[in-house]
């Protein structure tokens, strides 16, 4: 018998836990245990959803569906999820490196390569990327008075492809091992020659899936802004949130093919023996460094572009007052767009080119920091004339402010090539990217949450246990990472896992407290999210305004139906539902409703992601077999779905008009909330306009605000 | 080095002011050479530049918090949302700093160009990034050494880089800043070292399980003792030949320095050649058999259960 | 917006089909954007094999010795033909809307892109053999592989759709899905060609030239 035809290259030596057996350590105890963790993960969530029956609701009305607010949620949890794997191997990195102070710790050197490398690629593509994709869904059709996306099947394909690739970094953690090559995966280090077995693999295909699931993203997207918009909705008057997300879109559209083609490439030299990026024979891999950073560049402008966009909402909203310099704050991000294409180079600047060349993209860098500069303080600006309550979100956008310009000023310094000829490599970078991302993006995405969750869920999260979060995340990150400047300084090196000078041990230590409080303030986060669906009878705002909101978003019930809108919207300004608000014309019934067509629940996305998953798999374990068949199928699925008609069902205006005039009437049946109410029980999701407020008597009440008739 | 007296004090003083008291071996804080003492003055000047961003920030957002808050003082105008003269402070102060820090780095850059040598009559010292250790050449001395690089004092040095494994980052952080050492391809380091002592070199770059303790010793010595030392070198009886070479392309870790008497002439060209077009040198492979070179060999078992 | 003002690049349905002429603004503008992330990746393979062919020849043959231009010219000449029989296969949708000329523009089409397949596997095929210029050999040989094999990858999954649409005329007819399905696949056809003419003059002639 013979079983490689079977099984490929996988023997019983594959699973983590033959390594704890035969060799047992607590590094191997660790990586059993983790891989331990992520059966029984998904053994309890089996249970789970046998005991509660949850099959069927979670096939029929989630995984088939193609509404973009229900992919959006399935993004932000699968977000979430490979979140809790990713911080946890953060800390254990950091208890490793305090504990391996002139010795070698309780981690072998090859678990703290694969956890470095787990960490990296899973916070960027499995993370940050479906996080913000997420947002973006959920939010961006809703703020333009869309029905959906341009493409909802394409959307819901994205997704699975990125579900699929998470998948399969999950399965590493039990079958076989990862690769040790960073998230970057510079050759020839992870070419054949030098990683032998499937580590770099498993990498390869989870970052192709993730990164084509991205293109499709970014596309649809894009087409969304452009044919989409509402009657009104001129580009100039789109709120910023969406802005941001037509520049990440573009971003996508160009940054992730160079990825594809890097990827590729690396592959074509593992697997069939190419001579792209090995050592001799015409390999050479400085075309990998450059392939990977005309990517890596523009992405790390796809992750922060949309938490811009979310903090100038959040920033607006809870300063009740218009956004500063909203011309400025898009020529800013589009000059950020453009630019991120213009710097690849400065993350070599040490590859031996001409120090003109160095210079040139030195001062591209440096450039960039002109629109950041000038977003940072229209955000500023923003608040001044406001009225500034500070809720979760604006806590987090004013730690965002301190600490992103921070960042910035590192940025700036790692610039120059003289700078970063000494930090590059070092922690001082490693603090320096940290900074941009868990303030700008992570936070971002948090704030987010608490912003727009109401919206999506019909209530509010627990204000008190957001707060302890941020309390704890805020000071958590700056104990974490400020020390990591000063190591590098030093001259610590980044992906180390043991040191010999024993001055870093301080430095090491104030870090782990750091981490620590980061794992607290991500648990006080769950809870959170545990207390608010407890309490959510108490926390309802199904009315859809709990926080006196400005754009089409807070127009509709919470959660919305899924036809988001029951007459398109018509837009006159910038911020429709303010000026309505204020005008007094919220609310209305529309003269005339009409039948709305709404896509069909389908199985091909998840069907898709299934076999690109099979197929993936079949790739690292060179089970060909399983390649070509879950590649037919593949394509099999796609070619069966385009002969399916009936692909489009019709909401009946009755339906619909039923509907609405139900949430119309329970507004007008509910009296508004000034900002003082905001966060009682009091708070509907009816809002009394700020502007309003202590304004004429009638109106102070709240009762007749907006009601029209 | 004008300037450094200057500008060195404010670069001194701002990592200083943060965490004072601090101060280590290994680290361009504590530079050795003309290089690393531009890099840490440069950054001081970017650091002291980049304020004129960051403090307005620190100062204006408390005061705004403050005013503005729900309950503040500040007037609310919620329909605010321009001013032509704000406007034009905000994207010209950014747009002239820019200016000035890229003013600043086109000069230093084009100053500290790590291929710009250092002085006439520089020493060569060609060096090969190997799995997990460093190869130094001395080609006009004759002598080689592993994990060890002696320099004399006050004189230019000019490093060539190869590597005769995967990609590395070379760096004497207290001489000066990293370029990487690519197999098949040459880089190059100027460096210059004013006073002598030890200082620490390593790699950057991961690659593979010995990597974090992948550093070696800079040696600065006066040019009379290091005269002293290449004589020294010279009378050891160990010596590299291409089969030598071999061995050092296994992984592995060294202990402690080894010193050669002499080695194949033209070795680091042939390196280079082992990778690149057109040399008929065949591809250089581990799998020679053991000699008894002093550097322990490591299995990934066992370097995984250090 | 009338519907002149919404014309997109290539044969449009104004004018004889104003209900698929309205569904196509958002599909084809759509399919436009996917072309255009799928010629970056193009561009980048290109980008790759114009260093890997001058820097990466190694031990191995130069472009001069392994192209055989005359091949390369016929396949143009294959490629662009079958480009200008599926021009003829729009049109008679479009003006006809009769499926026998259709799906004979298509057969042309499909053969000729066959034919243009088939050369290519046996340039790949002689290339291996008389010259043993597999990808194996050198990182030009392999980004000359991967740049022309992605391109007939291409071509091949353009023949699969073809394909499918032929079977979807047969069963559905002229539908509004149909008819903007086969604008798209026209456009991915069209855009194939110029992606050869690239390769034809930077890889074949310059190659030759060198």
């Amino acid at each position: 018998m013979n079983w490689e035809l079977i099984f490929g290259q996988i023997t019983w030596n594959s699973f983590v836990f033959a390594g704890a057996i035969e060799n047992p350590s607590l590094s191997e105890f660790i990586a059993s245990g983790a891989g331990t963790v992520a059966v029984l993960g998904a053994l309890a969530s089996v249970i789970l959803l046998t005991v509660k029956r949850w099959w069927v609701p979670l096939w029929r009305d989630w995984l088939t569906s193609v509404d973009h607010k229900k992919v959006g949620i399935m993004y932000i949890v699968t977000a979430l999820v490979m979140f809790a794997r990713a911080v946890i191997e953060g800390a254990l990195m950091r208890a490793q490196q305090l504990s391996a102070v002139d010795n070698s710790g309780f981690l072998s050197a090859d678990h703290f390569g694969q956890l470095f490398s787990t960490h990296g690629t899973i916070m960027i593509f499995f993370v940050a990327m479906p996080f913000i994709t997420g947002l973006m869904n959920y939010v961006m059709p809703l703020q333009i008075g869309a029905r959906d996306v341009s493409f909802p099947l394409l959307n819901a394909i994205s997704l699975m492809l990125t579900i699929a690739g998470a998948i399969l970094i999950m399965v590493s953690l039990v079958i076989g091992q990862f690769s040790t090559g960073g998230w970057t995966a510079y050759p020839p280090f992870t070419g054949i020659h030098f990683s032998p077995g499937q580590g770099v693999d498993y990498w390869i295909w989870a970052v192709s899936l993730g990164s084509i699931g991205s293109t499709l993203t970014g596309l649809n997207f894009a087409v969304t802004i452009y044919k989409k918009r509402c009657p009104g909705m001129t580009l100039f008057r789109m709120p910023l949130f969406c802005w941001t997300t037509l520049c990440t879109s573009i971003l996508m559209i160009f940054a992730m093919a160079p990825l594809t083609a890097a990827t590729i490439m690396l592959a074509l030299d593992r697997y069939a023996g190419f001579h792209f990026f090995t050592n001799g024979a015409g390999g050479n891999m400085m075309n990998y460094a450059n392939l990977f950073w005309l990517f890596g560049h523009p992405e790390v402008y796809i992750l922060i572009l949309p938490a811009f966009g979310v903090w100038s909402e959040v920033v607006a909203t809870f300063s009740s007052k218009r956004i500063y310099g909203y011309t400025s704050l898009v020529y800013a991000t589009m000059c950020i767009a453009v630019l991120s294409f213009a710097v690849w180079l400065h993350h070599f600047f040490t590859m031996g080119q001409s120090a003109n060349v160095n210079a040139v993209f030195g001062i591209a860098t440096m450039v960039i920091g002109v629109p950041t500069g000038v977003k940072v303080y229209d955000w500023l600006l923003t608040m001044v004339g406001g009225r500034i309550r500070f809720t979760t979100p604006m806590l987090f956008h004013i730690n965002f402010l301190l600490t992103f310009i921070l960042g910035g000023m590192t940025g700036v310094l790692l610039a120059n090539p003289g700078i970063d000829f000494q930090v590059h490599n070092t922690l001082f970078l490693v603090a320096h990217f940290h900074n941009m991302i868990i303030p700008g993006v992570l936070f971002g995405m948090f704030a987010a949450v608490q912003f727009w969750f109401p919206k999506a869920f019909g209530f509010r999260l627990h204000e008190g246990l957001g707060r302890a979060s941020f309390w704890c995340f805020a000071p958590g990150f700056l104990l974490a990472f400020f020390p990591l400047y000063w190591l590098g300084m030093m001259g610590a090196t980044r992906r180390t896992y043991m040191w010999t000078d024993p001055a870093y041990l301080p430095w090491l230590a104030l870090a782990m407290a750091g981490a620590v409080l980061i794992l607290t303030g991500f648990a006080l986060m769950v809870t959170q999210i545990v207390v608010s669906v407890r309490r959510r009878a108490e926390l309802a705002a199904p009315l859809g305004d709990p926080w006196d909101g400005r754009a089409l978003e807070w127009s509709i019930p919470s959660p919305p139906p899924d036809w988001n809108f029951a007459v398109l919207p018509e837009v006159s300004s910038r911020h429709p539902f303010y000026e309505a608000k204020k005008a007094g014309t919220a609310y209305r019934s529309p003269t005339a409703y009409e039948d709305i067509e709404v896509p069909r629940n389908t199985a091909t996305a998840p069907l898709i992601g299934l076999f690109a998953c099979a197929w993936a798999f079949g790739l690292v374990w060179h089970i060909w077999w399983l390649v070509v068949v879950s590649f037919v199928l593949m394509w099999a699925v796609v070619i069966a779905r385009s002969f399916a008609s009936d692909t489009e069902e019709i909401i009946p205006a009755a339906t619909v008009k039923a509907a609405n005039e139900a949430f119309l009437a329970a507004v007008r049946a509910t009296p508004g909330v000034t900002r003082d109410q905001e966060m009682t029980a009091a708070n509907r999701g009816r809002a009394v306009p700020e502007s309003l407020e202590g304004g004429a008597g009638v109106l102070s009440s709240g009762a007749t605000v907006g009601v029209s008739r | 080095m004008k300037s450094r007296g200057i500008v060195g004090l404010v670069a001194a003083a701002v990592p200083a002011a943060a965490w004072p008291g601090i101060a280590c071996a290994g680290s361009f804080l504590e530079p050795a050479g003309p290089i690393a003492a531009g890099q840490i003055s440069h950054f001081g000047v970017i650091s002291t530049l980049m304020l004129i961003v960051i403090v307005p920030m620190f100062v204006a957002l408390p005061i705004v918090l403050l005013r503005y808050r729900r309950g503040g003082k500040g007037t609310y105008r919620p329909d605010w949302e321009f001013n032509w003269g704000l406007e034009a402070l905000i994207w010209g102060v950014p747009v002239a700093l820019a200016f000035a820090l890229g003013t600043a780095l086109w000069k230093h850059t084009l100053q500290h160009d790590p291929y710009r040598p250092l002085g006439p009559e520089p020493l060569l010292v060609e060096v090969v990034a190997l799995d997990w250790k460093f190869l130094f050449l001395y080609p006009e001395q004759g002598v080689a050494t592993l994990d060890l690089l002696a320099l004399p004092e006050n004189r230019p040095v000019t490093l060539k880089l190869t590597s005769g494994t995967v990609m590395q980052s070379f760096i004497i952080p207290s001489l000066a800043g990293q370029i990487y050492a690519m197999a098949g391809m040459q880089t190059q380091l100027n460096v210059l070292a004013d006073k002598t002592g030890d200082l620490i070199g390593r790699n950057t770059q991961y690659n593979g399980l010995g990597f974090a303790t992948q550093s070696f010793k800079t040696s600065v010595m006066s040019q009379e003792a290091f005269a002293a030392w290449v004589q020294t070198t010279k009378a050891q009886t160990a010596a590299l030949d291409a089969a030598g070479y071999q061995t050092l392309l296994k992984p592995s870790v060294v202990s402690e320095p080894v010193l050669y008497g002499n080695f194949a002439p033209g070795l680091f060209d042939k390196v280079i050649a082992s990778f690149s077009p057109g040399m008929a040198q065949g591809h250089a492979h581990a799998g020679m058999s053991a000699s008894t070179s002093p550097h322990h060999e490591h299995d990934h078992m066992q370097e995984a259960g250090r | 917006m009338s519907l002149s003002e919404r014309l997109h690049p290539g044969i449009n349905l104004a004018g004889t089909d104003p209900e698929g002429h309205e569904a196509a603004e958002e599909v084809l503008f759509g399919f436009w954007i996917f072309l255009m992330s799928d010629l970056v990746l193009f561009a980048v393979l290109f980008a790759t094999y114009a260093a890997m062919s001058v820097q990466g020849i190694a031990e191995g043959p130069g472009p001069a010795e392994v192209f055989d231009l005359t091949a390369a010219f016929l396949e143009t000449l294959l490629l662009l033909l079958s480009s200008f029989a599926f021009g003829f296969a729009l049109l008679a949708m479009k003006y006809r809307e009769n499926r026998r000329s259709v799906l004979a523009w298509l057969l042309v089409t499909g053969i000729l892109g066959v034919a243009f397949v088939g050369m290519e596997l046996h340039d790949y095929y002689v290339m291996a053999t008389a010259h043993e210029a597999t990808p194996q050999v050198s990182g030009f040989l392999s980004a000359y592989y991967l740049l022309t094999g992605t391109h007939a990858l291409h071509v091949s999954s353009g023949l699969v759709w073809m394909a499918i649409m032929a079977i979807q005329i047969a069963v559905f007819g002229f539908d509004k899905r149909v008819k903007l399905r086969l604008m798209r696949l026209a456009l991915f056809w069209h855009m194939l060609d110029v992606v050869w003419i690239g390769i034809f003059t930077f890889v074949y002639l310059f190659g030759v030239a060198s």
